[in-house]
């Protein structure tokens, strides 16, 4: 890939500076501690050795952890001023964007590596399924994937981390809930609404079954609000 | 590495931030940008490093325009923007290791220009520290070094001695100047004095349009209003005030004389002249032969100050 080079610097430099400030640490810590408590109480108190818990506790987690994480990266840059000097490097705004999306990406990636753990502790006591678990994975890195897509996009188009945190949550939310309320919907909306739903591929994928229907949606969604991201780097132009 | 800039307007809803302006710059030419704050500077510097494109005109950098060969043309290009914008978590040894990447230099080639820039921009003693912690003066110079890195041959610095301390004014200056033999220089201030000492060539902007061009001797120069000399002399029972006005009336070339300030016995005395006279000469040899006590006797040219505020006060 030629644009490679350009990414990484990219990318490096914006995973530093998560792991250099408290910030990384904190959410991951705030994202363990919530996992595991869902995860230790069904263990537990249920006795029910299942990875279920943490696909369905993960995505609602998600929806907060992934506008913290993404809020910055191009809010702080425009705020201070620094977005004037990365665009007059000779780089395209893509490959700014890509950059810092595999930095958020790899950050989220950092944070469900340790539910691993959990996976580990309960394999030698039932009779665990592996596939569905890391079907429900995949499922998980793209679902964050395309919120991080979003979470740039939102950060683009302010200097404000605050209403890029909001936007972001209120758009994820939107997209996460949309197949909630389908009883009230007439039929024909509703298979609409329900193709929409990110919670709704990511069942789909957490069962078990990759289907490409769900991996397309996914992909397109991701793609689309990855081009809205450098769309918003660009409107310095208009 | 040549400029050329073919009527550049850049317009901001209904305001016209510069308007049809145009300038060619010569390889290794400091050429200063000079005018009051919003006149259209930072703008024009925006549009030459590619940051934002103008709403019409052209500009072409090594004979390549900046629209069509973006990528290659930022390549070339060195810049500090206005405000200095820095990352403050990141170490200075750090920072510059990112913007040599970012400028795509090779890999193995980056320490040793790292080094080199270290110690040209003076930063040795803060090399390990945030850039968070400077004081404004070093980071002022991880700004220029960060500008440098990739030996550009344009370097385009928007008020690169602003909030510096005196020292620091002089140490800048030095360094553009010891820069400037090699390499093509733009950059803006809306300080005189700092014109005078770096530049080649000044451009006065104002409002949006280039009202003067030239050198710091040529401008003071073709803008010299009337010269004056100021005379001060003692004034008694022998030389009344009335005798002496008259008198320094009556000499070649002075068009008007104008009593400034009378203390005690001295008065003062400003004597306005045809363009390019000099009456000191004939001023004192009046005062001989008439006897007076000359207290003081100076001729005040116009100063790139007077060029400047008469270019854009109107």
């Amino acid at each position: 890939m030629k644009a490679l080079p350009n990414i990484l610097p990219i990318y490096r430099r914006e995973l530093r500076s998560y792991f250099n400030s408290p910030v990384a640490y904190v959410v991951i810590i705030v994202f363990l501690a919530i996992v595991g408590w869902f995860f230790t109480s069904t263990l537990f108190l249920a006795n029910v050795a299942s990875m279920a818990t943490v696909f369905e506790v993960v995505p609602w987690i998600f929806l907060g952890f992934v506008p913290a994480i993404t809020m910055r990266l191009l809010a702080e840059e425009k705020k201070s001023g620094t977005i004037e000097l990365l665009t007059t490097k000779p780089i395209r705004d893509v490959e700014i964007v890509l950059g810092k999306f595999f930095a958020a990406w790899t950050l989220l990636a950092a944070s469900l590596a340790p539910t691993l753990i959990y996976l580990l502790t309960i394999i030698p006591l039932g009779d665990i399924d592996l596939g569905p678990v890391f079907a429900g994975y995949l499922g998980l890195l793209l679902m964050g994937g395309v919120y991080i897509g979003i979470g740039l996009f939102a950060s683009g188009l302010t200097e404000n981390q605050i209403v890029a945190f909001i936007t972001t949550l209120l758009v994820v939310l939107a997209l996460f809930l949309v197949d909630k309320m389908l009883i009230f919907m007439p039929e024909m909306f509703a298979t609409t609404l329900e193709f929409l739903s990110v919670d709704h591929h990511f069942s789909s994928i957490a069962r078990g079954v990759i289907d490409s229907r769900d991996i397309l949606y996914f992909a397109s969604l991701l793609g689309f609000s990855l081009l809205l991201a450098t769309i918003s780097l660009e409107r310095r132009k208009w | 590495m040549a400029i050329s800039v073919r009527n550049l307007t850049k317009v901001y809803g209904d305001q016209k931030a510069i308007d049809d302006i145009s300038f060619d710059v010569k390889t290794a030419e400091i050429l200063g940008f000079l005018g009051p704050n919003g006149a259209g500077k930072t703008t024009t510097m925006k549009i030459l490093t590619c940051y934002m494109p103008p709403t019409s005109g052209t500009v072409e950098i090594d004979g390549l325009n900046i629209f069509d060969h973006s990528i290659e043309v930022r390549r070339k290009i060195g810049y500090l923007p206005e405000m200095n914008p820095l990352y403050p978590e990141m170490n200075v040894l750090d920072y510059l290791e990112y913007s040599a990447q970012l400028h795509g230099m090779e890999r193995n080639t980056i320490p040793k220009r790292i080094k080199e820039m270290v110690h040209v921009c003076g930063l040795e003693d803060v090399r390990h520290k945030d850039i968070g912690e400077l004081s404004k003066g070093y980071r002022q110079r991880v700004g220029l070094a960060q500008a440098l890195i990739h030996e550009p041959e344009v370097l385009i610095l928007d008020e690169p001695t602003s909030g510096l301390d005196p020292n620091q004014i002089v140490e800048i200056r030095n360094l553009i100047k010891q820069l400037g033999r090699a390499k093509t220089f733009i950059l803006s201030t809306h300080i005189l004095s700092e014109v005078q000492a770096t530049c080649d060539r000044v451009l006065i902007i104002n409002e949006g349009k280039i009202v003067a061009d030239g050198s710091p001797e040529q401008l003071q120069q073709e803008f010299q209003g009337a010269e004056t000399v100021t005379i001060e002399v003692k004034s008694d029972a022998t030389n009344p005030l009335e005798q002496i006005s008259p008198k320094l009336r009556s000499l070649a070339s002075v068009t008007s004389v104008e009593l400034l300030s009378q203390k005690d016995s001295a008065a003062r005395f400003q004597l306005h002249m045809e363009k390019g006279a000099d009456v000191r000469e004939a001023a004192f040899r009046l005062a001989v032969a008439e006897g007076w006590v000359v207290l003081e006797l100076s001729r005040k040219t116009t100063s790139l100050e007077e060029v400047f505020h008469k270019l854009t006060m109107s």
